[in-house]
C-alpha cells in the first residue's frame, strides 16, 4: 500500500470513527479536538507500519485502557530525550503522553523532590510490581563501582536493576541509554554503559540524539493496545522505526545516485539540496525512520539532511559520537560509481555551418556520385547490341 | 539452372589513387579514434545525455548492416528457395556483408563508453539476457564470424586448398542456415530497439511494427546494395552489368517495398497517428522524404522495358538505399525527441569515422575482389567491343 493510499484509507477509518461514543471520552479526557486526537493515533499507527484496521483498536486503548504505571530514570543525560518530548511544537503531544501513561517518577517532571519522591518510586513499584514499564534516560557509569552517578545515595547500577527487577518492560530511550551514546565515547573515563549491558539482557532501544517522540509514544501504544511490545531487531530497536537506512528514504536520493554532491558548506550543490554524503553525511550507514517521520511536527524538509547539515548517525553505536562528522560513510547498501554524470548536464551542440556542411558535401558527392554512375550505366544500355 | 562463369580474381594493382584517398580517409578515422579511446565519448563526438546514440550507431549499425543485408537475403534466394541464377550475386554479396558488419562491430565497440569493459557482453555473469542490445551485440559478433566461414570458400579456392574445401562444402549448408536466421533476428531487433524508447519517438514513427518494418526495408536495402556494388564494379572495373540477374532481384525488392509501404501506412491510419502526416513537423517531412524515396522503384520499373533498363535499375536501387538510410537517420536522430532542450547533430569528428568506416568497406570490397575469386570471370575483352 503506498503512502497516499495509506493516508486515504486512514481518513476513511477515522472519519467513520469520528462520531463514535469512544471518541467522545478522548475528547474529555485529553481535552483535545476529536479530529487532533485521530490525526495523532493515525501517525502512531502509520509510523508502526500496522495496517488501517489497527486504528479502532489504537483508539480503545488509548481511550479506555488503564493507564499503566511508568517509571522514568535519568542518568548520564542531558534531559534531551525528555524535552524532545515535552517541547515538540505539536501543541497536543506532551499532553497525550502525560494523559497516556501515569508517570510516577520522574527527576525533571516531579512536584516532589528528596525523599518524598523517593517514596513515590517505591510505593508506585510496590502497587503495579510486575505491571509498570521503566524507561530509562542516559547511560550508567560502571567504573568504580558506579560512584559516578548517584540518585538519593544509590549508583545508577543499583538503581536500574532494582527498578528493572519487577518491571513489566525495559525501555532504553535515548543513545545514551541504548547503546552508551556520548558519555560512552573514548575514553570513556566513567565506563558509561548501555541499560541492556548493566542489566545483562536485550531491552527495547529507542535510539537518537533525541530520539524522534513518536518512535516512542508508538513503542508505548504498541505496548497499550497489544500487551507486548513491538518487534525488535538484534539490537532492541523497534523495526518499524529503525528497520532501513536513513540513505534509503532520503528526499536527497536522487543526488547521490545522480553523482551530484555538495562539497563543501554553502557551494553551489549545497545550495541546490544536492547529496551531502561528500560532506560526510552518515545516513548510508544510519538506520532511523528520520526522513519519513521529520521533527517537531513542521512540515516538510524538518530533519538535519533537509536542513543541510550531513547526518551525523546519533542513532547508531559506533557511528555517532565516535566517528568524526566530516568523515565518508560507510556504505552499507550500494557504493557509488565511480564515475558520475556531470553536474551541470550540456544538452547538446546542434548543426553547425562546419558540420552540417560537412554532411551536406559528403551527401552531395554521394548522390553526385550516383548519378554519374547513372549515366555512365545509361551510355551502357545504349550500347549496340550489348547482350546481359 | 544456367551455367555461370566460375569466380576469379580481378587482378590488377593495388595501389592506385583511389585506394590511396580510400587508406587516408581511413587513416583520419583511426588519429580521431585514438583520441575518442583516449580521452572518452565527449571529446571527439556531440553525443549527451539526451542523446546517448548518435550517426555511429544510426549510420554505421543500423544502415551499415541494412545495406549489408544483401549477405543474408541473397543466400535465402540462392541457397533456401535454390534461385542458382542469382548465384554469381553471392560472394560479391556475402563479402559486402562480411564488411559491413565488421565496421559495425567497429563502430559498436568505439561508442561503448567504457569500451574496456566490452568483453563483459560475453562474461556469463555480466550478461543481460533480457536486453534487446544483447541480443543485437551477440547476434551481429556471431554473424560476424557465420560470415567468414561462407566466405571461406573463396580463400579456400585461392589456396588451391581442394580438400579443405570439398570437406567445407559437406557442412556449409548448416552456416549457410544459421547465417541466413541471425540477421532476421538482429535486424528486426534494431527496430526493438526503438519500441522500448517508447514515447520518445514520434508517432509517425513509434510502432509495434516496427521490427517487421526494418527487417523488411533491411532486405530492399541489401537487394539495392547489391545492386548499386555489381553497378560500381561494372563502371570501375569495366565489367558487364549483370543486368537480367538484378532485374530479377529488384523485382523481389520493389514487391517488398510496396509491402513496406502498405503495412508502414496501414499501421499510422490503425494507430491513429494519421493527422501527423500532414501536421508540419521535422519527422512529418522525413516521414514523406523516405516514403517517396522507398516508392521510386513502383513507378520507375514499372514497365516492363524499364525494368531492364541498367539505368533505371541503379537509379531505383539508389531510392530504395537512399529511402532506407533517411528512414533508418530519422526513425533514430529526428523522430527520437526526448525532450525540451536536448539536440544532436553529428560532430566532425564522427562524421570522419563514418566516412572512414565507409571507405574500409569499399577499400575492402576492392582489396578483396582483386585477390580473391570474388566475381565471376570477365569474358575476354576481345569479345566486348
Amino acid at each position: 500500500m503506498s503512502a497516499i493510499d495509506f493516508w486515504l484509507e486512514t481518513s476513511r477509518v477515522a472519519k467513520a470513527m469520528e462520531q463514535s461514543e469512544a471518541l467522545g471520552a478522548a475528547e474529555r479526557r485529553f481535552g483535545v479536538r476529536r479530529r487532533d486526537f485521530l490525526h495523532f493515533a493515525a501517525t502512531l499507527v502509520a509510523s508502526m507500519g500496522l495496517p488501517t484496521s489497527a486504528l479502532g483498536a489504537v483508539v480503545n486503548a488509548m481511550t479506555q485502557s488503564k493507564r499503566p504505571s511508568v517509571i522514568w530514570l535519568q542518568f548520564q543525560e542531558c534531559t534531551g530525550c525528555t524535552e524532545s518530548l515535552l517541547r515538540a511544537e505539536h501543541p497536543t503531544l506532551e499532553k497525550l503522553l502525560l494523559e497516556l501513561i501515569s508517570l510516577d517518577y520522574h527527576e525533571t517532571l516531579a512536584a516532589a523532590a528528596g525523599h518524598q519522591v523517593e517514596a513515590a518510586r517505591k510505593a508506585a513499584m510496590k502497587e503495579n510490581a510486575g505491571r509498570y514499564l521503566l524507561v530509562v534516560e542516559g547511560a550508567i557509569p560502571t567504573r568504580e563501582n558506579g560512584i559516578y552517578c548517584k540518585v538519593g545515595g544509590q549508583t545508577a547500577v543499583d538503581l536500574v536493576q532494582e527498578v528493572a527487577a519487577d518491571a513489566a518492560a525495559v525501555i532504553s530511550i535515548g543513545s545514551c541509554a541504548s547503546w552508551g551514546g556520548m558519555p560512552s565515547t573514548s575514553p570513556n573515563p566513567t565506563g558509561a554503559s548501555s541499560v541492556g549491558a548493566v542489566l545483562g539482557k536485550s531491552v527495547v532501544t529507542i535510539p537518537g540524539c533525541p530520539p524522534n517522540p513518536y518512535n516512542f509514544l508508538s513503542t508505548v501504544v504498541h505496548f497499550l493496545t497489544f500487551g507486548a511490545l513491538p518487534e525488535v531487531d538484534a539490537r532492541g530497536r523497534p523495526k518499524f522505526a529503525y528497520g532501513r537506512l536513513i540513505h534509503e528514504n532520503c528526499e536527497r536520493r536522487a543526488h547521490f545516485d545522480a553523482g551530484r554532491f555538495a562539497t563543501r558548506f554553502g557551494d553551489e550543490g549545497h545550495r541546490q539540496g544536492w547529496c551531502l554524503y561528500k560532506l560526510g553525511c552518515k545516513g548510508p550507514e544510519t538506520y532511523a525512520n528520520c526522513p519519513q517521520l521529520l521533527f517537531n511536527d513542521c512540515g516538510a524538509g524538518a530533519w538535519p539532511v533537509g536542513t543541510g547539515h550531513p547526518c551525523i548517525g546519533c542513532t547508531e553505536e559506533g557511528v555517532g559520537f565516535t566517528k568524526p562528522i566530516h568523515q565518508l560513510a560507510v556504505l552499507k547498501t550500494v557504493t557509488p560509481p565511480t564515475q558520475f554524470a556531470r553536474p551541470a548536464e550540456p544538452q547538446g551542440q546542434g548543426a553547425t555551418v562546419v558540420t552540417a556542411g560537412a554532411a551536406a558535401v559528403l551527401g552531395g558527392l554521394a548522390i553526385g556520385a550516383g548519378l554519374k554512375l547513372a549515366s555512365k550505366l545509361g551510355n551502357k544500355d545504349g550500347e549496340p547490341g550489348e547482350k546481359s | 539452372m544456367t551455367a555461370h562463369a566460375a569466380p576469379a580474381p580481378v587482378g590488377g594493382r593495388l595501389v592506385t589513387k583511389t585506394t590511396v584517398v580510400l587508406a587516408g580517409m581511413m587513416l583520419a578515422m583511426g588519429a580521431v579514434l585514438v583520441l575518442r579511446l583516449v580521452y572518452g565519448l565527449g571529446a571527439v563526438t556531440n553525443l549527451n545525455n539526451g542523446y546517448p546514440w548518435g550517426l555511429w550507431i544510426a549510420w554505421d549499425v543500423t544502415i551499415g548492416t541494412a545495406l549489408a543485408g544483401g549477405g543474408f537475403s541473397t543466400a535465402l534466394l540462392v541457397y533456401v528457395l535454390n534461385r542458382g541464377q542469382y548465384h554469381p550475386l553471392i560472394r560479391p554479396a556475402l563479402l559486402a556483408a562480411l564488411l559491413g558488419y565488421l565496421q559495425a562491430g567497429l563502430s559498436v565497440f568505439v561508442d561503448l563508453g567504457r569500451w574496456w569493459d566490452f568483453w563483459h557482453i560475453f562474461w556469463p555473469t555480466y550478461a543481460q539476457p533480457s536486453s534487446v542490445l544483447f541480443e543485437v551485440a551477440l547476434c551481429i559478433m556471431a554473424y560476424i564470424v557465420i560470415l567468414m566461414i561462407e566466405l571461406l570458400p573463396a580463400v579456400l579456392e585461392r589456396l588451391h586448398w581442394q580438400n579443405a574445401r570439398k570437406r567445407l562444402d559437406r557442412v556449409l549448408f548448416v552456416f549457410v542456415a544459421i547465417g541466413v536466421l541471425l540477421p532476421t533476428m538482429h535486424q528486426s531487433s534494431l527496430g526493438t530497439l526503438l519500441v522500448v524508447f517508447g514515447p520518445q519517438v514520434h508517432p509517425l514513427y513509434q510502432s509495434n511494427l516496427l521490427p517487421l518494418l526494418f527487417l523488411t526495408s533491411t532486405v530492399g536495402m541489401g537487394y539495392a546494395a547489391v545492386t548499386i556494388e555489381a553497378a560500381i564494379s561494372s563502371v570501375g572495373l569495366e565489367r558487364p552489368f549483370e543486368k537480367e540477374i538484378l532485374a530479377k532481384l529488384l523485382a523481389i525488392g520493389r514487391g517488398l517495398m510496396g509491402l513496406f509501404l502498405f503495412v508502414r501506412l496501414c499501421d499510422v491510419v490503425y494507430r491513429g497517428a494519421l493527422s501527423h502526416t500532414y501536421t508540419p513537423s521535422l519527422p512529418m517531412f522525413t516521414f514523406w522524404l523516405e516514403n517517396a524515396l522507398l516508392s521510386v522503384p513502383l513507378w520507375l520499373l514499372a514497365s516492363k522495358k524499364n525494368a531492364q533498363r541498367a539505368k533505371y535499375l541503379f537509379l531505383s536501387a539508389m531510392a530504395m538505399a537512399l529511402g532506407g538510410i533517411v528512414y533508418r537517420l530519422s526513425a533514430f536522430l529526428v523522430a527520437y525527441q526526448t525532450g525540451a532542450g536536448w539536440s544532436y547533430f553529428p560532430s566532425l569528428g564522427e562524421l570522419t569515422v563514418t566516412t572512414g568506416l565507409i571507405a574500409f568497406e569499399v577499400l575492402g570490397v576492392i582489396v578483396a575482389v582483386r585477390l580473391l575469386p570474388i566475381l565471376p570471370a570477365a569474358p575476354e575483352r576481345t569479345l566486348t567491343p
